[in-house]
């Protein structure tokens, strides 16, 4: 280095990350569909004269989801449904989440273990809800362990992959860098494996909802699953399309909080900012 | 790279490092056999090699030749079937250890073909990742990988996030991590293999501008004849399957080389006579 040499352009310009004017168009095309998909309900419950049992017009779904709105049990009934999922989603991120990580290092434990695991998937969950409902009764643990039985495999796999995704390139570097175990934990295995984690994780909320929901819909008479059921039974179709409607935002909502932690544990990786899991 | 920005004392430690004698690197009867389904594979036959302190050495040879698994050797990251390696005066690999003797790992830098830097980590986290595991403060680990960002040219860099950066730029910053902790030897395994041919000339102009300033030992592995014959003082050539020193060819084209020293006709004439010997494998 005796002379200043000029640097090329090849090695020397960075390249400019892609941050797309996408999100910002959301801001309109989601609304403008949102109206076209009401339009087009309205236009055909006008057209084809179909019974409001069966497709009411969404004016009236607004106007049950506002009355319904206005009433404590279907709060009471939305607290129900929460609990049980965040409590079945918590269980089954810690069992999942640790399993994924004892099965991801242990190869041949994955193996042997592997047609056992599969098979819990086959089960057809809802299947085993008469088994939950006569073992945990007809109370809330039940339905946590619906969610957390339907959102502990994709933990548990996502887990799994994140472990044995870890660059081997890495490993080495670890290696002639001459990093102690607990420094390769920390400073690769955790980090590199997050990203498969919280897609895990990810859609673990929403699993997790629907465990609790269809728990709901087959026993016991507390959450939003049950209080669907009661509208079916009473034949107010607006006011069950107004339960789905709360159950859709409070599936929202729930997104949106691991969606918002992702991007916050994780903001070098490229899922960051976008819905990749679902 | 400017000489200005070499911070000082870098190049005055291995130079004293230099004075003590001896081989950097001493590799005697090495070799190396992996097993498969197909029975035992000879990568390597029994091989021995001296690398004098400040020496740049090239271990050119085609695919399947051994050379990145003598490499890798040297680096610790695989266990020689027999013989012994030895780094400065430190043993690495005495006969039949499966495991490296890890002090003597201390004085090496690593570059990898890919440049494997941590997406999560900025640049300069990545540069001070190996000063972490020597439990260096923070602050100062962070002044030192500023100081060595800005040796490779990469000063403005610092808080970038590697997929911001061309390929050419994360090599330099793999390279600046190889060389954080000061180590006297530098390993590389096809470093700019990746690279296309315009910047991979410019980086192997940097190199040698980083190793006349710095005075480390190198050692480089590459498919490259030209790019071997640009850089080395000493080209080992290996052979195909099973692996072996075929020939060591001295190249004194004085320092620094400027690119257009492969114009030269003895160049071409070393190019040629190298293309000969790999009987057109590389």
């Amino acid at each position: 280095m005796t002379a200043t040499r000029p640097l090329t352009d090849e090695t020397t310009s960075p390249v400019t990350p892609r941050r797309g004017s996408g999100s910002r168009i959301l801001w309109i095309t989601t609304p403008l569909i949102l109206i076209a998909f009401l339009g087009l309900w309205k236009l055909y419950t006008v057209v084809s004269g179909v019974g409001e049992l069966i497709l009411p017009p969404p004016e009236k779904v607004g106007i049950a989801l506002v009355q319904l709105l206005g009433d404590a049990s279907v709060w009471q009934a939305t607290y129900v449904t929460l609990y049980e999922t965040v409590v079945g989603f918590a269980l089954a991120a810690v069992v999942g989440i640790a399993l994924g990580i004892v099965l991801g290092r242990a190869r041949t434990l994955e193996r042997i273990l592997s047609p056992f695991l599969v098979a819990t998937q086959v089960v057809p969950k809802v299947a085993i809800v008469p088994l939950l409902l006569l073992w945990f009764g007809f109370g809330l643990a039940s339905k946590i362990f619906m969610a957390a039985i339907i959102a502990f495999f994709v933990m548990m796999q996502n887990t799994i992959l994140g472990i044995r995704s870890i660059d081997q390139g890495h490993r080495d570097l670890m290696r002639v860098i001459r990093a102690p175990w607990w420094k390769r934990v920390i400073s690769l295995d955790i980090p590199s494996s997050l990203p498969y984690v919280l897609t895990g994780v990810e859609l673990g909320i929403v699993f997790a909802i629907t465990g609790a929901i269809v728990g709901e819909y087959l026993g016991g008479d507390q959450g939003l699953g049950a209080m669907a059921t009661v509208m079916l039974s009473a034949l107010r179709t607006d006011q069950l399309f107004a339960v789905v409607i709360i159950m859709t935002l409070l599936g929202f909502l729930l997104y949106a909080i691991v969606a918002g932690v992702r991007r916050y544990a994780i903001p070098w990786h490229e899922s960051s900012g976008r819905a990749t899991a679902l | 790279m400017s000489a200005t920005d070499i911070p000082s004392g870098t190049a005055a430690d291995t130079a004293a490092a230099r004075d003590t004698g001896g081989a950097a690197i001493s590799v005697q009867g090495v070799a190396k056999t992996y097993a498969s389904g197909a029975g035992p594979v000879q990568a390597l036959l029994p091989t021995d090699l001296e690398v004098k302190p400040g020496e740049f050495i090239v271990l050119l040879g085609p695919s399947g030749c051994g050379k990145t698994t003598l490499l890798r050797m040297l680096a610790g990251l695989h266990a020689p079937t027999e013989g012994t390696i030895t780094i400065g005066d430190r043993p690495l690999f005495t006969s039949g250890d499966t495991e490296p003797k890890r002090d003597a790992l201390g004085s090496l830098g690593f570059v990898f073909q890919q440049a494997n830097l941590m997406p999560w980590r900025k640049v300069w986290a990545n540069i001070a990742l190996p000063l972490e595991v020597l439990r260096v403060p923070k602050h100062e680990r962070r002044k030192r990988a500023a100081d060595m960002a800005q040796m490779v040219g990469l000063g403005d860099f610092l808080g970038h996030y590697p997929k911001q950066l061309s390929g050419g730029m994360q090599q330099r910053v793999a390279i600046a991590r190889a060389l954080i902790h000061d180590p006297s030897i530098l390993l590389m395994d096809e470093p700019f293999g990746a690279l296309d041919a315009m910047t991979r000339d410019q980086m192997n102009v940097q190199l040698q501008d980083l190793w006349l300033e710095t005075a480390k030992t190198i050692v480089l592995v590459t498919h490259s004849i030209s790019e071997a014959v640009f850089l080395a003082d000493r080209i080992v050539l290996l052979s195909q399957r099973p692996g072996r020193i075929q020939d060591v060819i001295e190249v004194d084209f004085p320092r620094p080389r400027p690119l257009s020293v492969a114009n030269e006709p003895r160049f071409g004439e070393i190019v040629g006579s190298l293309r000969g010997a790999l009987g057109g494998h590389a």
